[in-house]
Parts: C-alpha cells; sequence; structure tokens
C-alpha cells in the first residue's frame, strides 16, 4: 500500500512525535509541532498515538491512494475534497485505490496532519520517523515531500469509517509560565510582553513562531549556552520573542523570559503569519492541570473509539 | 567553586536547570553529575549546557521534586570525584583561502599574520564543554585570547560542513551546512555527526580537540 504525492504545498513532512534522547547530543527532539492532532488523527484511522503521519503546512497538498485505505485530517481547518467531494476534518474517511485527495488552503490554523491507516512506512533514524529537515536526517530522505514521491504505508488495523472528534478550540492566547530571566526584565518590559497583543511574523518555521510587536529594549542578553526546548520563548537583542517549536535547536544564549505551558504548545503550532496572539501568565499548578486534561481528553478518545470497533 | 552560585530554576512545567556557573572545574563536575543522572534516571533528557545542566522530564510521570532532589544529589557527589579523561581527537583543518575564507579579516583584525593565526589556533588542547546547538556542534574551551575576534557583522547564510570557525571566546566545527556568523579560518573533512554510526556524534563532553593543520 502506498500513495503517491502530486502536489506538495507549501511544505509537507513525514512526522511522528518526535526523536526524544537525542537532545545530548545536539539533535532537536523535532515531531509533530502539534502533537495530540497528530495522536488523535491516528486513532481515528485505527493507528498507534505515535505512528507517522504527513505534517501539512498551510495546505495545498494533493495525493493519489494507490490502493484502497482510511485516512483522516487533523489540525488545521483545511478544506479537502476526495474525488472531487468534499470531506470533513477530525473523521476516518475511505479512499478507494487511485482516490485523489486535494487540499485547499487553510482557513484558520498552520498545520494540517494526514495520518493513514498502516501509518507511513520510511525507515525509523535514531528512533523516529520524523523528519528533522537542518540536518537531513530521517523522513522522507530527509527532507520535505516533493511531487512525485512515494510513501509506502504499513499494515493497517481495521477500523469503521465515519468515526469523528470535535476539533479543539484554539483561541488567541498561549498561557506561560515565569521563565528563569523573568525578573531581570524591568516593570515596564513584563507588562509590555504580557500586555501586547503580538502578530506572528513571516520567517516562522518549524523552529520557532517569530513574533512581531512592541520592541523590548534587552540587554546583555548574552548567557552561557544552557539547553532549550518547544516552548521557551526567547528575546534576542532585537526585542522581538520567538516561541521555540518542535525542531528548535537544543541550545541557546539568548534570555527566556516566558515558557509557554505544554499543554499550549500545539496552539503555539496552529499559529501562522499575521495571526494575533497574547500571553497569559498561570501557575504551575495549573499548568499542570491543563496537561493532565489534555491527556485525559486523548485517553477518553483512545478508549471511545477502540470501544467502536 | 562555591556551591553559593548553584541555582535549580525551572524552565516552564517541564524541565529544571542547575547552573552552577563557569570555568573547567565545574564544567568536570557537571559531566560527572551528567553521566551519573543518565543512569540513575534515563527516561529523563539530561541536557548539558557550559556552566549548567538540565533534566527534560515528563511531569505527568515525575514529580519536578525528584528531579530537583536527583540534581541536587548528583551535583553533590561529584564534589571531587575525578571524571574520567575523554578520548583525544585529531582533526586536520585546511586552514585560509578557499577554506577558510575569513582568515586574513582575522588577521588583520588581531594583528597577526595568517601563519601566526593558524599556529595559535592549531596548538591548544581544547576541551568539549557539551555538545548542542547543531546535532554534533561541540563547544570547545581553549581559544588562545589573542586570535578572538567578533563574530562577522552579516551572517552568512551558508556556512558548509566541517567549516571551522571563530566566535568570541570559542572556535567550533560546523556539523552541517547551516546559516552562520563565525568567522570561518579553515576546514575539515571528518564528519562530526553520521546517525547511521553506533556513536552518532564524534565528540562527547570531556573529551580533547587538537587541530592539526593539514595540505
Amino acid at each position: 500500500m502506498s500513495v503517491v504525492i502530486l502536489k506538495a504545498g507549501p511544505q509537507a513532512t513525514v512526522e511522528d512525535l518526535g526523536r526524544p534522547g537525542y537532545r545530548p547530543l545536539g539533535v532537536p527532539g523535532g515531531g509533530a509541532c502539534d502533537a495530540p492532532a497528530l495522536r488523535i488523527g491516528n486513532l481515528l484511522v485505527g493507528n498507534a498515538e505515535g505512528a507517522a503521519g504527513l505534517e501539512i503546512t498551510l495546505g495545498g497538498l494533493q495525493l493519489r491512494f494507490e490502493r484502497a485505505g482510511l485516512f483522516a485530517l487533523t489540525g488545521a481547518a483545511v478544506p479537502a475534497s476526495l474525488d472531487g467531494m468534499p470531506i470533513a476534518g477530525w473523521c476516518s474517511v475511505q479512499a478507494r485505490a487511485g482516490s485523489v485527495l486535494r487540499l485547499g488552503f487553510a482557513s484558520e490554523g498552520a498545520r494540517a496532519y494526514l495520518c493513514l491507516a498502516g501509518g507511513i512506512a520510511v525507515p525509523p533514524v535514531l528512533g523516529s520517523r520524523s523528519t528533522g529537515l537542518l540536518a537531513g536526517l530521517g523522513g522522507h530522505h530527509g527532507r520535505a515531500l516533493q511531487p512525485g514521491d512515494v510513501l509506502v504505508l504499513g499494515e493497517p488495523v481495521p477500523a469503521p469509517v465515519g468515526r469523528a472528534v470535535r476539533a479543539p478550540h484554539r483561541g488567541e492566547v498561549l498561557r506561560v509560565l515565569p521563565g528563569p530571566e523573568w525578573p531581570l526584565l524591568t516593570r515596564e518590559q513584563q507588562k509590555a510582553l504580557l500586555g501586547a497583543v503580538w502578530s506572528v511574523s513571516p520567517d516562522s518555521n518549524r523552529m520557532g513562531a517569530r513574533l512581531a510587536g512592541p520592541a523590548l529594549a534587552v540587554e546583555a542578553a548574552s548567557l552561557p549556552s544552557h539547553a532549550v526546548l518547544p516552548g521557551v520563548v526567547q528575546l534576542p537583542p532585537s526585542g522581538q520573542p520567538i516561541v521555540l517549536l518542535a525542531d528548535a535547536q537544543t541550545t541557546g544564549g539568548y534570555a527566556k523570559p516566558l515558557v509557554v505551558i505544554a499543554a499550549d504548545l500545539w496552539r503555539a503550532a496552529q499559529l501562522r503569519p499575521g495571526d494575533a496572539l497574547r500571553f497569559a501568565e498561570v501557575s504551575t499548578q495549573a499548568a499542570l492541570v491543563a496537561l493532565g486534561v489534555q491527556q485525559d481528553w486523548i485517553n477518553r478518545i483512545a478508549r471511545r473509539l477502540s470501544w467502536a470497533m | 567553586m562555591s556551591d553559593a552560585q548553584l541555582t535549580i530554576q525551572p524552565v516552564g512545567e517541564t524541565a529544571l536547570t542547575l547552573s552552577a556557573g563557569e570555568g573547567l572545574a565545574t564544567q568536570r563536575r557537571l559531566w560527572a553529575a551528567w553521566h551519573a543522572l543518565r543512569q540513575r534516571l534515563p527516561e529523563v533528557e539530561w541536557i548539558l549546557g557550559v556552566g549548567n545542566l538540565t533534566g527534560h522530564y515528563d511531569p505527568l510521570a515525575t514529580p519536578a521534586r525528584l528531579i530537583e532532589k536527583a540534581l541536587e544529589g548528583a551535583w553533590t557527589h561529584s564534589a571531587g570525584s575525578e571524571f574520567e579523561q575523554g578520548r583525544t581527537i585529531e582533526i586536520p583543518v585546511r586552514y585560509g583561502g578557499e577554506h577558510g575564507p575569513d582568515l586574513a579579516p582575522v588577521a588583520e583584525q588581531t594583528g597577526l599574520t595568517e601563519d601566526e593565526v593558524i599556529a595559535l589556533h592549531a596548538k591548544p588542547d581544547y576541551v568539549v564543554y557539551c555538545l548542542g546547538f547543531l546535532p554534533g556542534f561541540a563547544y570547545l574551551g581553549g581559544l588562545d585570547a589573542r586570535i578572538s575576534v567578533p563574530r562577522r557583522a552579516t551572517p552568512r547564510l551558508r556556512v558548509p560542513a566541517g567549516a571551522v570557525g571563530i566566535a568570541g571566546n570559542q572556535t567550533g566545527i560546523y556539523p552541517l551546512a547551516s546559516p552562520g556568523g563565525w568567522q570561518l579560518i579553515g576546514r575539515t573533512d571528518t564528519p562530526l555527526f553520521d546517525p547511521y554510526r553506533e556513536t552518532p556524534g564524534l565528540l562527547a563532553p570531556g573529551d580533547t580537540v587538537r587541530f592539526v593543520a593539514a595540505a
């Protein structure tokens, strides 16, 4: 079983839940920027949560199924059609042999996930099928997809058609905890960082979302190199924050005034150029509760879908 | 160094960073603590920095308190425990010309001849403080202050893999082609990172690096 890429759109990569354990070597964690969307997409088609699917930036992808199979489209709201018939997202859909799936461009959100029954069977590299674009590592030959690429799928587990999950609501707020350098900011800088409506810049990618807004004067922002992680908000000397995402480099030297809570990483991943956002400070306890709620939500979906078998 | 400088700070709800101050003696203790923690809690990602060590963990599986205790304990036990010397790795470098387009500007900025810059760069035993930034990139300590130069005013859009550069008091080798602002004085063919090797990174914290001028 395989699919053939007819059009790749702005950027499409093979992603799973990432490559944990190699950060000490300088290898980014990687994986789907919006991990819950990939996990749920996989559950909808009967895959394990961490199977490899496609992360499709903004849309524009077209592919052909070489054999019949189930698929689900999650993440960003992207208009999609199968052989010309509109299909819904967050729902398992049956493709026939020769069916062509066409994606338009996202009306909301930045990254859509296409999960295919059986998962994408590229060979794992350093324990993961995700694409390390900078190092040319893993995924489909270490690069973004191109027209003509053929992706072989794994063995599917039978799963019903038409299973659906309600899409989560994103909003404009990223919940944050104060980072290690928060106390080094002046009161004015702290107020500006939390009070401003930030806008996402076009030069954002899987490494980070760059924000534009009121310039915050930053002094002596160079620190000894230290670990950075997805969710860390860096404040470089330009005064324009960067929210690090899945492919963030492993170490950095900029100040880290804020850290986006783990439960909101998917929200950061769905920001696209021009989107507005605000930061809202929460407590560590609230961050843990939010992460637990998110995990419960996915667990409930997993249970419900397994009963429906 | 005194433990008075020691801090353990959260980086969000999924990481804690122990900062111990800079210097080779501190870094030796951090290497020892890092090795101990990787053995004791392998489910946590332990990431070394320069003068710091971070534990990245799943807060739904492991409470922060346990990570904090582990960091404190490993740091305390690292006192006096001599980290075993790493390997010594020689890296042949072709200096100058097309391989090191910034050698001439570095010589100009430092008031040295190109040969003197090469001699000073190839002389010391460099210590691998930690890895990071790019897969297989090593933070090397030991650059001679006489050839310390700032980054280029305009970063290059593409620095080739194997480029050897200087920025501030650091020297390093780009393991992959990437954008970069370091002053490039040479280039090596020695691969620093290969995901298909059993040990993907050529260099490890605690190793010693010697640059050898190649024809």
